[in-house]
Protein backbone atom coordinates (compact mmCIF):
# COMPACT_ATOMS: atom_id res chain seq x y z
CA UNK A 1 0.00 0.00 0.00
CA UNK A 2 1.19 3.56 -0.66
CA UNK A 3 -1.48 5.92 0.30
CA UNK A 4 -0.30 9.28 0.58
CA UNK A 5 -2.59 11.90 1.75
CA UNK A 6 -0.37 14.52 3.13
CA UNK A 7 0.38 15.91 -0.30
CA UNK A 8 -3.69 16.73 -0.46
CA UNK A 9 -3.60 19.03 2.11
CA UNK A 10 -3.11 22.15 0.11
CA UNK A 11 -6.00 20.69 -1.94
CA UNK A 12 -8.67 20.17 1.11
CA UNK A 13 -10.44 23.59 1.50
CA UNK A 14 -11.03 23.41 -2.53
CA UNK A 15 -12.75 20.27 -2.34
CA UNK A 16 -14.71 21.10 0.79
CA UNK A 17 -16.30 24.09 -0.93
CA UNK A 18 -17.61 21.21 -3.23
CA UNK A 19 -20.07 20.23 -0.31
CA UNK A 20 -21.48 23.55 -0.42
CA UNK A 21 -21.95 23.03 -3.99
CA UNK A 22 -23.20 20.02 -4.15
CA UNK A 23 -25.36 20.52 -1.13
CA UNK A 24 -27.05 23.97 -3.03
CA UNK A 25 -27.24 22.10 -6.16
CA UNK A 26 -29.13 19.19 -4.64
CA UNK A 27 -31.41 21.80 -2.79
CA UNK A 28 -32.79 23.68 -6.27
CA UNK A 29 -33.29 20.77 -7.83
CA UNK A 30 -35.48 19.24 -4.80
CA UNK A 31 -37.28 22.40 -4.91
CA UNK A 32 -37.83 22.28 -8.41
CA UNK A 33 -38.67 18.40 -8.09
CA UNK A 34 -41.06 19.18 -5.35
CA UNK A 35 -43.17 22.08 -6.93
CA UNK A 36 -43.18 20.31 -10.26
CA UNK A 37 -44.10 16.87 -8.10
CA UNK A 38 -46.92 18.45 -6.10
CA UNK A 39 -48.56 19.41 -9.45
CA UNK A 40 -48.25 16.15 -11.20
CA UNK A 41 -49.41 14.52 -8.04
CA UNK A 42 -52.91 16.45 -8.00
CA UNK A 43 -52.88 16.27 -11.77
CA UNK A 44 -52.48 12.27 -11.29
CA UNK A 45 -55.39 12.11 -8.48
CA UNK A 46 -58.00 14.77 -8.97
CA UNK A 47 -56.70 16.49 -13.00
CA UNK A 48 -58.83 16.60 -15.56
CA UNK A 49 -58.02 13.74 -18.25
CA UNK A 50 -55.61 15.41 -20.65
CA UNK A 51 -53.94 16.46 -17.31
CA UNK A 52 -53.64 12.96 -15.80
CA UNK A 53 -52.67 11.70 -18.97
CA UNK A 54 -49.88 13.92 -19.62
CA UNK A 55 -48.66 13.42 -15.48
CA UNK A 56 -48.71 10.04 -16.28
CA UNK A 57 -46.51 10.02 -19.71
CA UNK A 58 -44.11 12.45 -17.82
CA UNK A 59 -43.37 10.20 -15.09
CA UNK A 60 -43.00 7.27 -17.20
CA UNK A 61 -40.21 8.69 -19.27
CA UNK A 62 -38.83 9.93 -16.60
CA UNK A 63 -38.58 7.37 -14.56
CA UNK A 64 -37.92 5.24 -17.67
CA UNK A 65 -34.65 6.53 -19.03
CA UNK A 66 -31.08 7.10 -17.31
CA UNK A 67 -30.69 9.86 -15.13
CA UNK A 68 -26.98 10.86 -16.84
CA UNK A 69 -29.28 10.34 -20.31
CA UNK A 70 -31.31 13.23 -19.34
CA UNK A 71 -28.75 15.37 -18.31
CA UNK A 72 -26.70 15.08 -21.30
CA UNK A 73 -29.81 16.11 -23.63
CA UNK A 74 -30.86 18.95 -21.54
CA UNK A 75 -26.64 19.54 -21.91
CA UNK A 76 -25.97 19.21 -25.64
CA UNK A 77 -29.33 19.58 -26.81
CA UNK A 78 -30.35 22.76 -25.83
CA UNK A 79 -27.57 24.71 -26.82
CA UNK A 80 -27.66 22.31 -30.61
CA UNK A 81 -31.38 23.22 -30.77
CA UNK A 82 -31.81 26.75 -29.61
CA UNK A 83 -28.33 28.07 -29.59
CA UNK A 84 -28.59 29.15 -25.82
CA UNK A 85 -24.98 28.17 -24.35
CA UNK A 86 -26.96 26.43 -21.32
CA UNK A 87 -24.77 26.35 -18.01
CA UNK A 88 -23.72 23.40 -15.97
CA UNK A 89 -25.45 24.03 -12.99
CA UNK A 90 -28.83 24.91 -15.36
CA UNK A 91 -28.62 22.08 -17.21
CA UNK A 92 -27.72 20.28 -13.75
CA UNK A 93 -30.84 21.79 -11.96
CA UNK A 94 -33.45 21.41 -14.72
CA UNK A 95 -32.69 17.86 -15.39
CA UNK A 96 -32.50 16.65 -11.28
CA UNK A 97 -35.45 18.79 -10.83
CA UNK A 98 -37.23 17.49 -13.66
CA UNK A 99 -36.31 13.94 -12.89
CA UNK A 100 -36.97 14.25 -8.88
CA UNK A 101 -40.39 15.59 -9.79
CA UNK A 102 -41.17 12.25 -11.40
CA UNK A 103 -40.41 10.26 -8.29
CA UNK A 104 -41.98 13.09 -5.82
CA UNK A 105 -45.13 12.99 -7.70
CA UNK A 106 -45.07 9.40 -7.16
CA UNK A 107 -44.76 10.01 -3.40
CA UNK A 108 -46.75 12.22 -3.16
CA UNK A 109 -49.80 10.50 -4.98
CA UNK A 110 -49.50 7.47 -2.96
CA UNK A 111 -48.84 9.36 0.29
CA UNK A 112 -52.35 10.35 -0.27
CA UNK A 113 -54.10 7.69 -1.73
CA UNK A 114 -52.97 5.91 1.16
CA UNK A 115 -55.09 8.02 3.28
CA UNK A 116 -58.38 5.76 4.08
CA UNK A 117 -61.47 6.52 1.44
CA UNK A 118 -63.35 7.20 4.87
CA UNK A 119 -61.45 10.39 5.75
CA UNK A 120 -62.74 12.29 1.92
CA UNK A 121 -66.50 10.55 2.94
CA UNK A 122 -66.72 11.57 6.28
CA UNK A 123 -65.29 15.30 5.32
CA UNK A 124 -67.96 15.14 2.49
CA UNK A 125 -71.23 14.17 4.57
CA UNK A 126 -70.26 17.44 6.98
CA UNK A 127 -70.43 19.94 4.19
CA UNK A 128 -66.96 20.42 4.02
CA UNK A 129 -65.61 22.21 0.99
CA UNK A 130 -62.84 20.08 -1.40
CA UNK A 131 -60.18 23.14 -0.80
CA UNK A 132 -60.25 22.99 3.03
CA UNK A 133 -60.63 19.04 3.18
CA UNK A 134 -57.24 18.28 1.46
CA UNK A 135 -55.61 21.03 3.28
CA UNK A 136 -57.26 20.30 7.02
CA UNK A 137 -57.87 16.42 6.97
CA UNK A 138 -55.91 14.83 3.80
CA UNK A 139 -52.56 16.38 3.74
CA UNK A 140 -51.98 16.30 7.21
CA UNK A 141 -52.51 12.79 7.14
CA UNK A 142 -50.67 11.90 3.85
CA UNK A 143 -47.54 13.78 5.03
CA UNK A 144 -46.89 11.38 7.79
CA UNK A 145 -46.44 8.35 4.64
CA UNK A 146 -45.01 11.00 2.59
CA UNK A 147 -42.18 12.52 4.89
CA UNK A 148 -39.86 9.26 5.11
CA UNK A 149 -40.17 8.62 1.62
CA UNK A 150 -39.08 12.09 0.85
CA UNK A 151 -36.08 11.70 2.97
CA UNK A 152 -34.87 8.52 1.00
CA UNK A 153 -35.82 10.95 -2.59
CA UNK A 154 -33.40 13.70 -0.49
CA UNK A 155 -30.59 10.70 0.14
CA UNK A 156 -30.42 9.10 -3.58
CA UNK A 157 -30.37 12.41 -5.05
CA UNK A 158 -27.22 13.82 -3.21
CA UNK A 159 -25.68 10.73 -3.82
CA UNK A 160 -26.68 10.94 -7.75
CA UNK A 161 -26.20 14.13 -7.71
CA UNK A 162 -22.61 13.05 -8.32
CA UNK A 163 -23.44 12.38 -11.93
CA UNK A 164 -23.21 16.82 -12.54
CA UNK A 165 -19.58 16.12 -12.62
CA UNK A 166 -19.73 14.36 -16.29
CA UNK A 167 -20.44 17.57 -17.60
CA UNK A 168 -17.88 19.54 -15.92
CA UNK A 169 -19.43 21.37 -12.51
CA UNK A 170 -17.75 21.76 -9.62
CA UNK A 171 -19.16 19.49 -7.24
CA UNK A 172 -17.52 17.13 -4.84
CA UNK A 173 -17.69 14.14 -6.59
CA UNK A 174 -15.70 17.20 -9.82
CA UNK A 175 -13.32 18.42 -7.80
CA UNK A 176 -11.72 15.32 -6.60
CA UNK A 177 -11.20 14.48 -10.07
CA UNK A 178 -9.24 17.70 -10.83
CA UNK A 179 -7.66 17.28 -7.33
CA UNK A 180 -6.50 14.05 -8.61
CA UNK A 181 -5.46 14.88 -12.51
CA UNK A 182 -3.21 17.63 -10.70
CA UNK A 183 -1.65 15.54 -7.84
CA UNK A 184 -1.19 12.91 -10.15
CA UNK A 185 -3.00 10.77 -7.86
CA UNK A 186 -6.75 9.91 -7.92
CA UNK A 187 -6.81 7.58 -5.07
CA UNK A 188 -6.84 9.67 -2.26
CA UNK A 189 -9.18 12.35 -3.27
CA UNK A 190 -11.44 9.70 -4.79
CA UNK A 191 -11.60 8.37 -0.98
CA UNK A 192 -11.94 11.68 1.08
CA UNK A 193 -15.17 13.17 -0.91
CA UNK A 194 -16.16 9.37 -0.63
CA UNK A 195 -15.86 9.76 3.23
CA UNK A 196 -17.48 13.23 3.02
CA UNK A 197 -20.38 11.66 0.95
CA UNK A 198 -21.14 8.89 3.14
CA UNK A 199 -20.80 11.59 6.39
CA UNK A 200 -23.38 13.51 4.18
CA UNK A 201 -26.02 10.56 3.95
CA UNK A 202 -25.82 8.96 7.74
CA UNK A 203 -26.63 12.69 8.58
CA UNK A 204 -29.77 13.25 6.35
CA UNK A 205 -30.39 9.20 7.39
CA UNK A 206 -30.22 10.21 11.12
CA UNK A 207 -32.47 13.14 10.38
CA UNK A 208 -34.75 10.82 8.32
CA UNK A 209 -34.92 8.21 11.30
CA UNK A 210 -35.86 11.03 14.13
CA UNK A 211 -38.49 12.31 11.80
CA UNK A 212 -40.20 9.10 11.31
CA UNK A 213 -39.99 8.72 15.42
CA UNK A 214 -41.98 11.48 15.73
CA UNK A 215 -44.70 10.38 13.62
CA UNK A 216 -44.89 7.45 14.59
CA UNK A 217 -45.00 8.86 18.62
CA UNK A 218 -47.79 10.94 17.30
CA UNK A 219 -49.62 7.99 16.12
CA UNK A 220 -50.10 6.80 19.63
CA UNK A 221 -50.30 9.60 21.59
CA UNK B 1 -88.42 15.44 5.82
CA UNK B 2 -87.68 13.06 3.24
CA UNK B 3 -89.40 12.24 -0.53
CA UNK B 4 -87.76 9.27 -2.37
CA UNK B 5 -89.48 8.74 -5.98
CA UNK B 6 -88.21 5.86 -8.19
CA UNK B 7 -84.77 5.71 -7.12
CA UNK B 8 -82.65 4.06 -9.13
CA UNK B 9 -78.62 3.46 -8.72
CA UNK B 10 -76.60 1.69 -10.81
CA UNK B 11 -72.65 1.14 -10.72
CA UNK B 12 -71.87 -0.27 -14.48
CA UNK B 13 -73.99 -2.73 -15.60
CA UNK B 14 -75.23 -3.63 -12.01
CA UNK B 15 -78.49 -2.13 -11.12
CA UNK B 16 -77.77 -1.85 -7.21
CA UNK B 17 -81.58 0.15 -5.92
CA UNK B 18 -83.99 -0.52 -8.90
CA UNK B 19 -86.80 2.02 -8.26
CA UNK B 20 -87.09 2.81 -4.24
CA UNK B 21 -90.05 5.11 -3.44
CA UNK B 22 -90.46 6.21 0.23
CA UNK B 23 -91.41 9.00 2.42
CA UNK B 24 -90.37 9.87 5.77
CA UNK B 25 -92.25 12.29 7.98
CA UNK B 26 -90.40 14.83 10.65
CA UNK B 27 -89.06 12.81 13.69
CA UNK B 28 -89.66 9.33 12.32
CA UNK B 29 -87.01 7.25 12.94
CA UNK B 30 -86.57 4.37 9.94
CA UNK B 31 -84.93 1.39 10.68
CA UNK B 32 -83.61 -0.24 7.14
CA UNK B 33 -83.02 -3.64 7.04
CA UNK B 34 -82.76 -6.54 4.87
CA UNK B 35 -79.68 -9.26 3.48
CA UNK B 36 -76.44 -8.49 3.03
CA UNK B 37 -75.39 -6.61 -0.75
CA UNK B 38 -79.33 -5.98 -0.67
CA UNK B 39 -78.49 -2.35 -1.31
CA UNK B 40 -78.97 -0.86 1.82
CA UNK B 41 -75.72 1.05 2.32
CA UNK B 42 -76.15 2.98 -1.19
CA UNK B 43 -79.73 3.00 -0.30
CA UNK B 44 -78.73 5.39 2.31
CA UNK B 45 -75.76 7.08 0.83
CA UNK B 46 -77.65 7.85 -2.19
CA UNK B 47 -79.84 10.19 0.46
CA UNK B 48 -76.78 12.27 0.69
CA UNK B 49 -75.19 11.85 -2.26
CA UNK B 50 -72.24 10.06 -1.71
CA UNK B 51 -73.36 8.23 -4.23
CA UNK B 52 -74.89 9.97 -7.53
CA UNK B 53 -78.20 8.97 -8.09
CA UNK B 54 -78.60 7.22 -11.36
CA UNK B 55 -82.60 8.46 -11.60
CA UNK B 56 -85.14 9.34 -9.64
CA UNK B 57 -86.05 11.94 -7.23
CA UNK B 58 -85.00 12.55 -3.86
CA UNK B 59 -85.93 15.25 -2.03
CA UNK B 60 -84.59 15.86 1.73
CA UNK B 61 -84.34 18.43 4.42
CA UNK B 62 -85.75 21.11 1.81
CA UNK B 63 -83.53 20.30 -0.50
CA UNK B 64 -84.17 18.69 -4.24
CA UNK B 65 -80.59 17.22 -4.39
CA UNK B 66 -81.28 14.98 -7.69
CA UNK B 67 -81.95 18.25 -9.14
CA UNK B 68 -78.79 19.79 -11.00
CA UNK B 69 -78.73 23.37 -9.36
CA UNK B 70 -79.19 21.99 -5.77
CA UNK B 71 -76.58 23.08 -3.50
CA UNK B 72 -75.03 20.08 -1.60
CA UNK B 73 -72.59 21.24 0.29
CA UNK B 74 -75.59 22.87 2.38
CA UNK B 75 -77.93 20.14 1.83
CA UNK B 76 -75.27 18.01 3.51
CA UNK B 77 -74.39 19.91 6.43
CA UNK B 78 -78.42 19.93 7.28
CA UNK B 79 -78.00 15.54 7.19
CA UNK B 80 -75.68 14.19 9.72
CA UNK B 81 -74.08 10.26 8.67
CA UNK B 82 -72.82 8.21 11.26
CA UNK B 83 -70.14 5.05 10.00
CA UNK B 84 -69.53 1.83 10.11
CA UNK B 85 -66.00 2.28 10.88
CA UNK B 86 -66.66 5.71 12.56
CA UNK B 87 -64.37 7.48 10.21
CA UNK B 88 -63.07 10.59 12.60
CA UNK B 89 -60.50 12.62 12.17
CA UNK B 90 -56.48 10.85 13.64
CA UNK B 91 -54.99 14.26 13.72
CA UNK B 92 -57.48 15.75 15.75
CA UNK B 93 -58.35 15.75 19.28
CA UNK B 94 -62.12 14.68 19.75
CA UNK B 95 -62.97 18.42 20.14
CA UNK B 96 -61.22 18.88 17.46
CA UNK B 97 -63.27 16.44 15.44
CA UNK B 98 -65.96 17.92 16.90
CA UNK B 99 -65.25 21.64 16.10
CA UNK B 100 -64.15 21.36 12.70
CA UNK B 101 -66.66 21.42 10.37
CA UNK B 102 -69.11 24.07 12.79
CA UNK B 103 -65.96 26.55 12.41
CA UNK B 104 -64.88 25.61 8.89
CA UNK B 105 -68.53 25.05 7.03
CA UNK B 106 -70.65 27.12 9.53
CA UNK B 107 -68.39 30.09 10.38
CA UNK B 108 -68.75 29.04 14.50
CA UNK B 109 -66.41 31.00 16.30
CA UNK B 110 -63.97 28.82 18.21
CA UNK B 111 -65.75 29.75 22.00
CA UNK B 112 -69.09 28.52 20.57
CA UNK B 113 -68.28 25.58 18.57
CA UNK B 114 -65.85 24.24 21.48
CA UNK B 115 -69.06 25.30 24.08
CA UNK B 116 -71.42 23.07 22.10
CA UNK B 117 -69.00 20.02 21.38
CA UNK B 118 -69.38 19.91 25.15
CA UNK B 119 -72.43 19.63 26.10
CA UNK B 120 -72.84 17.24 22.94
CA UNK B 121 -69.78 15.00 24.54
CA UNK B 122 -71.51 15.44 28.04
CA UNK B 123 -74.53 14.14 26.20
CA UNK B 124 -72.80 10.94 25.03
CA UNK B 125 -71.02 10.53 27.84
CA UNK B 126 -67.64 11.00 26.80
CA UNK B 127 -66.93 14.39 28.97
CA UNK B 128 -63.86 13.59 30.10
CA UNK B 129 -62.28 12.33 26.81
CA UNK B 130 -61.98 15.59 24.91
CA UNK B 131 -58.53 16.37 24.51
CA UNK B 132 -57.95 12.16 23.87
CA UNK B 133 -56.68 11.12 20.35
CA UNK B 134 -59.34 9.01 18.39
CA UNK B 135 -56.74 6.17 18.31
CA UNK B 136 -56.94 6.02 22.40
CA UNK B 137 -60.12 5.30 22.03
CA UNK B 138 -62.55 2.27 22.52
CA UNK B 139 -64.66 1.41 19.47
CA UNK B 140 -68.18 2.21 21.49
CA UNK B 141 -66.36 5.55 22.27
CA UNK B 142 -65.09 6.13 18.75
CA UNK B 143 -69.15 5.80 17.21
CA UNK B 144 -70.15 7.99 20.00
CA UNK B 145 -68.05 10.69 19.45
CA UNK B 146 -68.97 10.49 15.43
CA UNK B 147 -72.49 10.91 16.21
CA UNK B 148 -71.48 13.93 18.10
CA UNK B 149 -69.66 14.88 15.97
CA UNK B 150 -72.41 14.71 12.89
CA UNK B 151 -74.91 16.32 15.80
CA UNK B 152 -72.11 19.38 16.18
CA UNK B 153 -73.69 20.68 12.47
CA UNK B 154 -77.14 20.56 14.25
CA UNK B 155 -78.47 18.66 11.33
CA UNK B 156 -82.15 18.22 10.39
CA UNK B 157 -81.50 14.60 10.24
CA UNK B 158 -79.53 11.57 10.76
CA UNK B 159 -78.61 8.91 8.28
CA UNK B 160 -76.63 5.90 10.24
CA UNK B 161 -75.15 3.37 8.46
CA UNK B 162 -74.67 -0.10 10.57
CA UNK B 163 -73.88 1.80 13.41
CA UNK B 164 -72.44 -0.87 15.63
CA UNK B 165 -71.81 -3.72 13.72
CA UNK B 166 -67.64 -3.32 13.65
CA UNK B 167 -68.32 -3.07 17.70
CA UNK B 168 -67.44 -5.54 20.10
CA UNK B 169 -70.92 -7.07 21.40
CA UNK B 170 -70.06 -5.26 25.15
CA UNK B 171 -69.99 -1.95 23.38
CA UNK B 172 -72.60 -2.16 21.23
CA UNK B 173 -75.64 -1.15 23.98
CA UNK B 174 -73.56 2.21 24.90
CA UNK B 175 -74.10 3.33 21.47
CA UNK B 176 -77.57 1.96 20.87
CA UNK B 177 -78.57 3.61 24.08
CA UNK B 178 -77.13 6.97 22.53
CA UNK B 179 -79.22 6.38 19.40
CA UNK B 180 -82.54 5.71 21.32
CA UNK B 181 -81.43 9.06 23.53
CA UNK B 182 -81.39 11.02 20.35
CA UNK B 183 -84.97 9.45 18.57
CA UNK B 184 -86.82 10.34 22.19
CA UNK B 185 -85.50 14.32 21.35
CA UNK B 186 -87.38 13.71 18.01
CA UNK B 187 -84.53 13.51 15.86
CA UNK B 188 -85.63 12.11 12.49
CA UNK B 189 -83.52 9.60 11.45
CA UNK B 190 -82.37 6.39 9.25
CA UNK B 191 -80.63 3.44 10.63
CA UNK B 192 -79.64 0.98 8.78
CA UNK B 193 -78.92 -2.03 11.21
CA UNK B 194 -78.90 -5.74 12.25
CA UNK B 195 -79.95 -5.13 15.57
CA UNK B 196 -83.61 -6.74 15.64
CA UNK B 197 -84.14 -5.47 18.93
CA UNK B 198 -83.05 -1.93 18.58
CA UNK B 199 -85.67 -1.84 15.34
CA UNK B 200 -88.30 -3.47 17.00
CA UNK B 201 -87.89 -0.97 20.38
CA UNK B 202 -86.98 2.11 18.68
CA UNK B 203 -88.08 2.49 14.92
CA UNK B 204 -91.68 3.93 13.87
CA UNK B 205 -91.19 2.18 10.14
CA UNK B 206 -88.87 -0.73 9.02
CA UNK B 207 -88.01 -0.56 5.44
CA UNK B 208 -87.22 -3.85 4.15
CA UNK B 209 -85.23 -4.14 0.89
CA UNK B 210 -84.12 -7.41 -0.90
CA UNK B 211 -82.00 -7.21 -4.11
CA UNK B 212 -82.70 -3.45 -4.44
CA UNK B 213 -86.07 -3.35 -4.27
CA UNK B 214 -88.14 -2.04 -1.11
CA UNK B 215 -90.07 -5.24 -0.60
CA UNK B 216 -92.09 -4.79 2.49
CA UNK B 217 -92.69 -1.71 4.59
CA UNK B 218 -94.65 -1.31 7.69
CA UNK B 219 -94.65 -0.60 11.68
CA UNK B 220 -92.18 -2.87 13.64
CA UNK B 221 -95.30 -4.81 15.18
CA UNK B 222 -96.52 -5.46 11.79
CA UNK B 223 -93.15 -6.63 10.38
CA UNK B 224 -92.15 -8.55 12.97
CA UNK B 225 -95.40 -9.71 14.12
CA UNK B 226 -97.03 -10.76 10.67
CA UNK B 227 -94.45 -10.04 7.58
CA UNK B 228 -96.64 -10.19 4.47
CA UNK B 229 -93.69 -11.36 1.78
CA UNK B 230 -92.17 -14.94 2.10
CA UNK B 231 -88.96 -13.00 1.25
CA UNK B 232 -89.18 -10.78 4.85
CA UNK B 233 -89.99 -14.33 6.26
CA UNK B 234 -87.01 -16.25 5.08
CA UNK B 235 -85.08 -13.46 5.99
CA UNK B 236 -86.24 -13.19 9.73
CA UNK B 237 -85.99 -16.73 10.00
CA UNK B 238 -82.41 -16.53 9.08
CA UNK B 239 -81.86 -13.56 11.63
CA UNK B 240 -84.14 -13.52 14.58
N1 LIG C 1 -68.80 1.44 -5.40
C1 LIG C 1 -69.36 0.30 -5.86
N2 LIG C 1 -69.01 -0.20 -7.05
C2 LIG C 1 -69.55 -1.34 -7.53
N3 LIG C 1 -70.46 -2.06 -6.86
C3 LIG C 1 -70.86 -1.63 -5.66
C4 LIG C 1 -70.33 -0.43 -5.09
N4 LIG C 1 -70.89 -0.24 -3.88
C5 LIG C 1 -71.74 -1.26 -3.70
N5 LIG C 1 -71.74 -2.09 -4.77
C6 LIG C 1 -72.55 -3.31 -4.94
O1 LIG C 1 -73.88 -2.96 -4.72
C7 LIG C 1 -74.57 -3.98 -4.03
C8 LIG C 1 -75.25 -3.42 -2.81
O2 LIG C 1 -74.25 -2.97 -1.92
P1 LIG C 1 -74.59 -2.29 -0.53
O3 LIG C 1 -73.29 -1.98 0.11
O4 LIG C 1 -75.53 -1.18 -0.74
O5 LIG C 1 -75.31 -3.48 0.24
P2 LIG C 1 -75.74 -3.55 1.76
O6 LIG C 1 -77.18 -3.91 1.76
O7 LIG C 1 -75.35 -2.32 2.47
O8 LIG C 1 -74.92 -4.78 2.28
P3 LIG C 1 -74.21 -5.02 3.72
O9 LIG C 1 -75.28 -5.48 4.65
O10 LIG C 1 -73.23 -6.10 3.43
O11 LIG C 1 -73.58 -3.75 4.12
C9 LIG C 1 -73.56 -5.07 -3.74
O12 LIG C 1 -73.71 -6.08 -4.71
C10 LIG C 1 -72.24 -4.35 -3.89
O13 LIG C 1 -71.25 -5.25 -4.34
MG1 LIG D 1 -73.89 -1.85 3.95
Amino acid sequence: MNLDFTQMTPYIPYMLEGIWVTLKFVAVALLIGALIGTLLALFKISGPAPLRAFAIAYTSIFRGTPLILQLMLIYFAVPQLTGYDITPFLSAITAFGLNSAAYISEIIRAGIQAVDKGQVEAAQALGVPYRAMMKDIILPQAFKNILPALMNEVITLTKESALVSTIGYLDLMRRAQVVGASMYRQFEPLLFVGLIYWVLVMILTLIGRKIERRLKASDIR
Amino acid sequence: MISVKGLIKSFGDLEVLKGISTKVDAGQVIAVIGPSGSGKSTFLRCLNKLEEPTGGIVEIAGFSITDKKADIRAARQEIGMVFQHFHLFPHLTVLGNLTYAPMKVKGESKAQAEEKARTLLKRVGLSEKEDSYPASLSGGQKQRVAIARALAMEPKLMLFDEPTSALDPEMVKEVLDVMKDLAKSGMTMIVVTHEMGFAREVADRVLFLDQGKLVEEGTPDEFFGSPKTHRARDFLEKVL
